[in-house]
């Protein structure tokens, strides 16, 4: 990794799509970017997905991602949201053993995480718990001795603070009304 | 009014402007072929589609118009590949019609099947699968727009049969392109033009590194201005060659691996790089620790996904090259760089002596040679050489002094063997007008001929010099120089070429000896017809000077002086 690496937080308007998805992924791969964590899903506007992407990259590198996603015609909007204040979360399922000797202990660590028990079974129970990364990773480490059976963790999804929606978003209309200008030109 | 996907596809290629499509007909494009009858667009039969792919990229090469090619599924649309990789490398606009199995068909490994867009995905600018007749029109304009908009490249259309069977109501208005997200017209901020000519004012050994972008923006007479006004000398890339007259006398030649020494040491002691439309290759910079390290760089590029990639610069500016230069040279003050300019000369002075064109007679017939009598007879006319990949290509780009802008076609970026004479053979179809000659080794000839018969076909006027020195004879010369002569795999069985052209019914030569050079180049222009000439080369000679792949691009591997006797001689 080069120097003045960090973990870059991209947020990223596209197009819903057929293969938009694989586009991106392979844009990564192509470059030789690695992703740490993609996650897609839909927006306020059923013909907009968004995804957030984490990926290790210096200032220089960042700037090119961002270049090169521009470059995907399906892509119309990328916010590096890594230095300003966002909300960040990711949500894990964790099936942890917990006979009954031991389930009090494990309630315990769930309250103090603010997790929750999503289902009971016999000899196990599925917590689940939604913050931002190293808060799941705490807890996942304190519940590690009890015997962790399944994880699940749906990757980080983030957004703004603040009423702004998305830098630039809504002052050069691509949320708005995504039409005409650029399309003039090749009538 | 009512049309069928396939009459559609026509009509949305002739509003496009398009006179001309390369291709090569197959199952799932049948019903495309048939409603060509109807249609003003010629259509040129290749024997490969890959052919086809390269004469729709020479075709654009030749004019900045886009070229069309199209194929069928599977085997058809993966033969296209190689070609849509070299316009993807080179930024040539092209569009790409694939047929494709019915739509319900799809994803059940039918005949003939094959996920092209999967496969095209990071080699095309855009690619687009078509289910329904309704969607064909805009996805044709919206490919055409992507293609020759912003940063030109290669699109594909795959359009699956029943999509091209099926009607629809047309409506060309209607079908507007729809691109939110693709933004190819940006521009750079003020702020950086000031910078940009505050580097321009303070250097005393700048040097402009002109690339094919000069060609693509059009902006010829601005990069001219520039340089003339500043007093800056020109280096060129390989794809820049002919943006400014080789004659004039701020050119300085190519730069890069093979470029001139005296260009490779002027960059290295430059302190002002001033990139236009060039990115900063590797075969352009060798080792990019060691490259222009005291220059400071200024870059002017469409793409921004270019700046900073391979070399980190000082002011980048973003937009057309062309926009850009324009708006930057009223501001640009009148330079004196005459120290600069004699430093650069005497350079060139102690270049001369290895120049393989000062050296006797030896009575072996040199590469070089056969490329520098070509021009000498060709330079008044309005010629385009397209060369293939190899030797030759870098004796070409070396000894053919080119004059006009699009006078060379040649793969640079992804270097694709047997791309000359389907280029070539776009490149005819595109300007009737020109004289077209191929330069092609005996290797890189072997892949493609087979479109000696589109050629003939076609009826095209072009002519057909094979350097022919019985190696892949790049390969040949880095084994020689970097695998102790270990010459594996690259000693090259030919057929007779002036037999095998005859057969396609092509006047033929065969010439072995300095002195029938120019003859030969004579009468082949004088024939009306095409000519393919076979040019036996002494064999194993090398291309001088040489960076070493990674090495300072001032450290080059020279000719031996005062000459001549290679490797086979010793």
């Amino acid at each position: 990794m080069t120097e003045g690496a960090m973990l870059n937080t991209f947020v990223v308007y596209v197009e819903n799509k057929p293969g938009v998805l694989t586009r991106v992924a392979s844009l990564f791969r192509r470059r030789a970017f690695n992703i740490d964590s993609l996650t897609v899903g839909r927006t306020e506007k059923p013909e907009v997905s968004r995804m957030t992407i984490t990926v290790e990259a210096d200032p220089d590198q960042a700037r090119r991602i961002e270049a090169n996603l521009y470059k995907l015609v399906n892509v119309l909007l990328v916010d590096n949201i890594t230095r300003d204040p966002a909300i960040v979360r990711d949500l894990a399922m964790i099936k942890v053993t917990a006979k009954q000797d031991v389930r009090p202990h494990v309630l315990e660590l769930v309250n103090v995480f603010r997790a929750r028990v999503v289902d009971v079974g016999p000899e196990s129970l599925i917590i689940e718990i939604t913050g931002a990364e190293d808060k799941i990773d705490g807890l996942v480490e304190v519940l590690r001795p009890y015997g962790v059976v399944e994880m699940v963790r749906t990757g980080i999804v983030a957004m703004r603070r603040g009423k702004r929606p998305v830098a630039a978003a809504q002052s050069n209309g691509i949320l708005e009304d995504a039409e005409d200008e650029n399309i003039a030109q090749s009538a | 009014m009512k049309m069928t996907g396939a009459q559609i596809l026509w009509e949305c290629l002739e509003r496009e402007g398009v006179e001309h499509v390369f291709g090569y007909p197959g199952g799932a494009i049948l019903p495309a072929y048939d409603a060509l009858k109807h249609s003003r667009i010629h259509h040129i039969l290749s024997r490969h589609e890959q052919g086809a792919t390269h004469m729709a990229d020479g075709y654009a090469r030749a004019t900045g118009r886009v070229g069309v090619a199209i194929a069928t599924s599977g085997p058809g649309a993966t033969n296209m590949v190689t070609g849509i990789a070299t316009a993807m490398m080179d930024s040539s606009p092209i569009v790409c019609i694939t047929g494709q199995v019915g739509s319900r068909l799809i994803g059940s490994d039918a005949f003939q099947e094959t996920d092209i867009t999967g496969v095209t995905l990071p080699i095309t600018k855009h690619n687009a699968l078509v289910t329904r007749a309704g969607e064909l029109a805009r996805t044709i304009r919206e490919a055409f727009y992507v293609a020759r908009s912003g940063r030109p490249g290669p699109v594909l259309v795959d359009v699956t049969k029943d999509a091209q069977q099926a009607s629809c109501e047309f409506d060309w208005d209607a079908a507007r392109p729809q691109l939110p997200g693709y933004r190819p017209d940006l521009s750079p901020a003020k702020a950086e033009y000031a910078r940009a000519l505050e580097l321009l004012t303070r250097a005393k050994r700048p040097v402009i590194l002109a690339g094919q972008g000069v060609l693509a923006s059009g902006a010829m007479r601005e990069v001219r201005e520039l340089a003339e006004r500043a007093q800056i000398p020109v280096a060129l890339t390989l794809l820049g060659l002919g943006a400014l007259p080789a004659s004039h006398p701020l050119h300085l030649g190519m730069m890069g691996m093979h470029g001139e020494a005296w260009v490779n040491h002027a960059i290295q002691n430059a302190d002002l790089l001033v990139a236009l439309g060039m990115r900063f290759d590797d075969r352009v910079t060798g080792d990019k620790e060691c490259y222009a390290t005291r220059a400071k760089k200024i870059h002017v590029e469409i793409d921004p996904a270019e700046i900073n990639k391979n070399v980190k610069v000082d002011v980048a500016l973003v937009g057309d090259l062309g926009e850009v230069l324009r708006e930057l040279l009223p501001r640009v003050e009148a330079g004196d760089r005459s120290e600069w300019l004699k430093w650069i000369e005497q350079h060139q002075g102690d270049s001369a002596v290895h120049d393989i064109q000062a050296m006797v007679d030896n009575g072996h017939l040199y590469a070089a040679h056969v490329i520098h009598d070509l021009w000498f007879e060709t330079r008044a006319s309005n010629t385009v050489v397209v060369t293939d990949v190899g030797q030759h290509q870098m004796w070409e780009a070396q000894y053919y002094k080119h004059e006009h802008p699009r006078s060379l076609i040649t793969s640079g970026g992804l270097g694709t063997m047997g791309f000359a004479l389907p280029a070539a053979i776009g490149a005819k179809v595109a300007r009737p007008e020109a004289e077209v000659w191929v330069v092609v080794g005996d290797g890189g000839f072997q892949m493609t001929m087979a479109e000696l018969a589109t050629m003939m076909q076609e009826r095209l006027k072009i002519n057909v010099a094979i350097i022919n020195n019985g190696y892949l004879g790049m390969v040949r010369q880095w084994q020689e120089f970097f695998y102790e002569r270990n010459y594996q795999s690259t000693p090259l069985l030919s057929p007779d070429f002036a037999r095998l052209a005859e057969a396609y019914g092509i006047r033929s030569m065969t010439v072995t000896e300095r002195g029938d050079v120019v003859p030969a180049v004579r009468a082949a222009r004088e024939h009306a017809g095409p000519v393919v000439i076979d040019f036996r080369v002494e064999q194993e000679d090398s291309v001088y000077p040489m960076v070493a792949a990674g090495a300072p691009l001032d450290e080059m591997i020279r000719r031996p002086s005062p000459l001549v006797e290679t490797a086979a001689d010793d």
